[in-house]
């Protein structure tokens, strides 16, 4: 697997953010996006997972391949932690067995069946990035995965992204904390941004301003 | 697909779903109008069709701001938009779990209402078939609706100025089924013209709701 990236542009509430980003992306290779607030961190994960289409180049077909994990884990609070996961698998075609490895890999045993509003914003996280492992795509767009997490559920995580990478996943980590594969190439969004006033081409909002 | 209906059907059902809001409100304003317009048993059997008609529209309208503002507001939106599903399925999906957990139980309350308005009896399986024909229109338009309004913050208002116009016509043919049924005319008719509103929206709003969710999710 290979993907390349040429000349992305993007866009946010019809405002150029990012413009001419290229890069390419392996197996086995991880980015680390960094940049300010407001640099377009999310919305270059989004773009790239389809969610909004780009204003300029070519995002190589990334959003076929790739799994988002937002700042909104998509948790259901009435649903417990064994059916929120179970529900992904089934949505996202899981192999058999890929619920539990989640709920292991992320230490949810205890919690199982515990409904998902009353995990604490850790717990909450840690159901959130176990969905990535009952996914089958192979590119994780994780922004800002740390967050609420403690230092020994940080430490877990780096440990499912290198078992992740090891295996022939790719990912792309927007992230301000220094946890990250070793290894990992670093792209400043600061470089790429789009000058002020650049209209974006194509974009929904143009005709109305 | 079917993981998704199962998962909206459990999300209804347990606390917080909603499920019977719509159903109490039907109730609660079919009891609530012969209070209001008193014994009189005639008066009451010629407003039934429009009462009951015109309770299920609301009941529905009450509970669309849910089909997709929940999902919205947890960001499961957004991963059900980039899962390997065609989004027109989501939303389909989405509007039959709000058929079945408000729709469905509409239309099997409906007799029972309508005895307590004093609806004919030759009228009574008219109302529930012209129910179970209209009301997959109120879900599938409802869900268009919510499609439309699911970036704004409490759209409820927004939602029911667009949506209310759009159920007119199966207001119209549905109640029309009932009345002419009460009056023993023949109400095919309108039933089939309800029918017919309903068969068109449920294959083309779909589309035109997830073209709308893509626009709103950027």
């Amino acid at each position: 697997m290979e993907i390349r990236v040429r000349d992305l542009g993007c866009a946010r509430g019809g405002r150029a953010v990012i413009a001419h980003l290229s890069f390419d992306l392996a197996s086995g290779e991880a980015i680390i996006l960094r940049g300010p607030n407001g640099s377009g961190k999310t919305t270059l994960l989004r773009t790239l997972a389809g969610l909004q289409p780009p204003t300029a180049g070519d995002a190589g077909g990334m959003a076929a391949q790739a799994v988002y994990a937002g700042h909104a884990d998509g948790v259901k609070s009435a649903l417990s932690v064994a059916e929120n996961l179970g529900f992904w698998a089934e949505v996202l075609g899981a192999r058999a067995g890929a619920v539990e490895g989640a709920i292991g890999a992320f230490g949810l045993q205890g919690l199982r069946e515990r409904p998902a509003g009353w995990l604490s914003a850790g717990q909450r996280r840690r159901l959130g990035l176990a969905r990535l492992l009952v996914d089958p795509r192979p590119v994780w767009l994780l922004d800002e995965p740390t967050v609420s997490l403690d230092a020994a559920a940080v430490g877990t995580l780096e440990g499912v992204i290198a078992r992740h990478l090891a295996a022939g996943g790719a990912a792309i980590i927007a992230t301000h904390v220094a946890a990250g594969p070793a290894g990992a190439r670093v792209i400043d969004l600061g470089a790429h941004a789009a000058r002020p006033g650049q209209a974006p081409r194509g974009a929904f909002d143009e005709a109305v301003g | 697909m079917i993981a998704l209906l199962r998962r909206d059907l459990r999300l209804a059902l347990r606390s917080g779903g909603g499920f019977g809001l719509a159903l109490g409100f039907f109730f609660i304003l079919c009891v609530l109008v012969p209070l209001g317009v008193g014994p009189d048993g005639p008066t009451l059997g010629r407003i039934a069709p429009g009462v009951l008609w015109v309770g299920a529209l609301l009941a529905c309208l009450l509970s669309l701001d849910r089909i997709f503002a929940l999902d919205a507001e947890d960001g499961a939106l957004d991963l059900l938009a980039t899962a390997p599903l065609p989004l027109e399925g989501v939303v389909i999906v989405k509007a039959l779990a709000h058929w079945l957990t408000t729709g469905l139980p509409l239309v099997a309350l409906a007799p029972v209402l309508g005895l307590m308005l004093n609806l004919p009896m030759a009228a009574q399986p008219w109302l529930v078939a012209s129910l179970m024909v209209g009301t997959p229109a109120l879900s599938v338009i409802g869900a268009f609706g919510a499609a439309l309004t699911v970036g704004v913050r409490r759209g409820g208002l927004l939602l029911s100025l667009l949506v209310l116009p759009l159920y007119v016509p199966s207001l119209v043919f549905g109640a029309e089924v009932v009345r002419r049924a009460a009056g023993g005319l023949d109400p095919a008719t309108p039933l089939l013209l309800g029918g017919a509103i309903s068969a068109g929206a449920v294959a083309i709003l779909p589309f035109a709701a997830a073209a709308a969710l893509r626009i709103n999710l950027r």
